[in-house]
């Protein structure tokens, strides 16, 4: 790594941690930035939350080694890290009150009783919970109980912040709203976040950059739009995003030469059956199957030699250009060629 | 569920007698206490008198025999929330080769007919040639006392969530301070209540005393051997009266405490 370079908030090299047999995570490297959003995405049993429990300290890796700030932290406890976690169901002490869950961090550390309670009405005033010091969390709402989770974190000033899905548990609409405050409380504090979730949107909104997890390996880490734009293996382009995969004819055809390809359903346009094709285009002729409205976007399934393409189109004013075609049409549909993006095989 | 369909009239009739044949034993023993005839129990009493209750209390082998059962009582009670909290804590948290029959092994002293534990110990006590002294009556005691404070700690941990503790170490509490904050202020309620019931076990245990006693008396004891000999006898019933003062204050106590829990297992025996 050049000299120049800031130290790394957190590194993993060659990290691997077993269960018995089971190889929870497997020979892991990756380096997250100081000040970064950076989320673990995967489907449950992928690895990312014990990648998060080994930057905590609840886990020890079975082999390789953990950076924090470029500091080793093999065998310290996480009483001594410079890192604190968001719980997935929160986690708050039912015996003390918020103020007292917000304060705990303080209390541990023996900071005096008036700079605990001026702290921590500050960090409740943060996540909106100003006055709801003496409440118990038992009556506050899930909502209410995640942002408290939130300031029990955050007044340690920790270094680094891990969230373990956090917005779990909270419905839609509330979770939506609750990722643009995290993000917005991030840029706030300026602080390196951690996020763990199995919710690709929630990893594509917020993060700077994501890592992709599958059987307790990395396939992809980069940015949201190098993840979905570029994916690299087929899990990637399967579980971040809905995607086409082709092989065989068809990926020969559109790929032009054989190989695994993804192909975004939104990336593909529909033309009249005689449409011009542009230069450096790929095109296939087709026939339109179903068409199902989905609002802002529709669905359409094409089928053609060989197989069958998924096609989402905006729904503009004036109707799409499968408007007005009907189920058993014929089409020509077109792809930019740097659309049709080659991936690897995954398990 | 709470059915809202009335009991009828042979119902509570049944109800009634139920209680009535488990409670009116209670009321003679305590109608007794106050009787001026002290050889036999003759109904209605002849008189009233309080004197049993001075006469009880100077009788020293009365105040040993409860002195002994309270010394007991408290020592076993102590053992029994150190060892079984301990116990409860190692199975809630981790998953150990055994785990399940250490867990059965800890409740069998009160799943066995005391009769069976109180040999065991006898042997046991007698092929190590240890003495019989007050230690021996709180090993004894213990066994059951532990199953008691085991199983109400137990209970409350599996309602606990383990995310607690770890909560508690990232944010910068070590292990001691975690037991002080978080997992003791969790279990205080279930503690006392088992505390409770486990010294209300142990002060009117009759059988595995018996075997562990050697020639000590504790109160229960005492209580059983003056019913042999005819005199002064109510001061037994005085004596009676005390122990159920004793035992069913705490037993009440620990009920309302636990109240608000419904699956404490307080398996009285």
């Amino acid at each position: 790594m050049a000299g120049a370079e800031a130290t790394p908030a957190v590194s993993f090299i060659e990290v691997s941690r077993r269960f018995g047999d089971v190889r929870a995570v497997d020979n892991v490297s990756f380096d997250i930035a100081d000040g970064e959003f950076f989320s673990m995405l995967g489907p449950s049993g992928s690895g990312k939350t014990t990648c998060l429990r080994l930057i905590a300290g609840f886990e020890q890796p079975s082999s390789g080694h953990i950076k924090v700030h470029g500091v080793n932290v093999e065998g310290v406890p996480p009483y001594e890290r410079d890192v604190n976690t968001v719980f997935q169901d929160y986690a708050l002490f039912p015996h003390m009150s918020v103020g007292e869950n917000v304060e705990y961090g303080l209390m541990i550390r023996k900071v005096p009783k008036a700079e605990r309670r001026s702290r921590a009405a500050d960090m409740l005033k943060l996540v909106k919970l100003d006055g709801m010091y003496a409440r118990k969390p038992s009556q506050l709402s899930g909502g209410q109980r995640q942002r408290v989770a939130l300031a029990r974190a955050l007044i340690n000033r920790p270094r680094v912040l891990l969230l373990d899905e956090p917005l779990g548990a909270l419905d839609l609409k509330l979770r939506e709203s609750m990722q643009n405050e995290l993000k917005a409380i991030q840029r706030q504090v300026g602080i390196t976040f951690i996020y763990v979730t199995h919710d690709q949107g929630e990893a594509l909104s917020m993060s700077d950059r994501l890592a992709v997890f599958n059987h307790g390996r990395i396939e992809q880490i980069g940015t949201p739009s190098e993840v979905y734009d570029h994916p690299a293996s087929q899990f990637v382009a399967g579980f971040v995003g809905q995607t086409n995969l082709v092989d065989g004819y068809l990926g020969q055809r559109l790929g032009g030469f054989p190989g695994l390809y993804a192909i975004r359903p939104e990336r593909i346009r529909i033309l009249p059956p005689d449409g011009e094709v542009p230069m450096g285009m790929a095109t296939i002729d087709g026939r339109v199957d179903s068409i199902t409205y989905l609002g802002a976007t529709s669905r359409v399934e094409v089928e053609v030699e060989e197989g069958r393409l998924t096609v989402i189109e905006q729904n503009l004013e004036g109707g799409t250009a499968a408007a007005g075609r009907d189920t058993g049409a014929n089409v020509r549909l077109i792809i930019e060629r740097r659309h049709i993006q080659p991936v690897t095989e995954s398990q | 569920m709470r059915s809202n369909v009335k009991a009828g009239w042979g119902l509570k009739g049944a109800a009634l007698a139920g209680m009535l044949f488990l409670h009116i034993p209670l009321l003679i023993i305590l109608l007794y206490a106050f009787s001026i005839e002290e050889k036999s129990f003759v109904f209605p009493i002849p008189g009233f008198t309080t004197k049993w209750f001075a006469v009880a209390f100077e009788r020293e082998d009365v105040r040993r025999a409860l002195g002994l059962s309270i010394k007991v009582a408290a020592i076993a009670t102590a053992m029994a929330l150190v060892l079984g909290t301990l116990a409860a804590a190692a199975v809630w948290r981790s998953r150990f080769f055994g785990r399940e029959a250490i867990s059965l092994l800890l409740i069998l002293p009160i799943a066995l007919p005391g009769i069976i534990t109180g040999i065991a110990l006898r042997s046991a006590i007698g092929i190590a040639e240890i003495p019989f002294s007050t230690w021996t009556l709180v090993l004894g005691h213990a066994t059951f006392c532990i199953v008691v404070v085991y199983n109400n700690v137990l209970a409350r941990f599996r309602r606990t969530n383990r995310a607690l503790i770890e909560a508690s170490m990232d944010l910068g509490a070590n292990g001691f301070q975690t037991l002080r904050y978080v997992v003791l202020p969790n279990i205080a309620t279930a503690l006392l209540a088992g505390g409770m019931l486990a010294f209300a076990l142990s002060f009117d245990e009759v059988i595995v005393t018996t075997f562990t006693a050697g020639q000590q008396s504790t109160l229960p004891i005492w209580m059983l051997s003056e019913l042999i000999r005819p005199r002064q006898r109510p001061v037994t019933n005085v004596v009676a009266v005390f122990v159920i003062a004793v035992t069913f204050v705490p037993i009440v106590l620990a009920f309302y405490l636990t109240r608000d829990t419904h699956d404490v297992a307080g398996s009285v025996k």
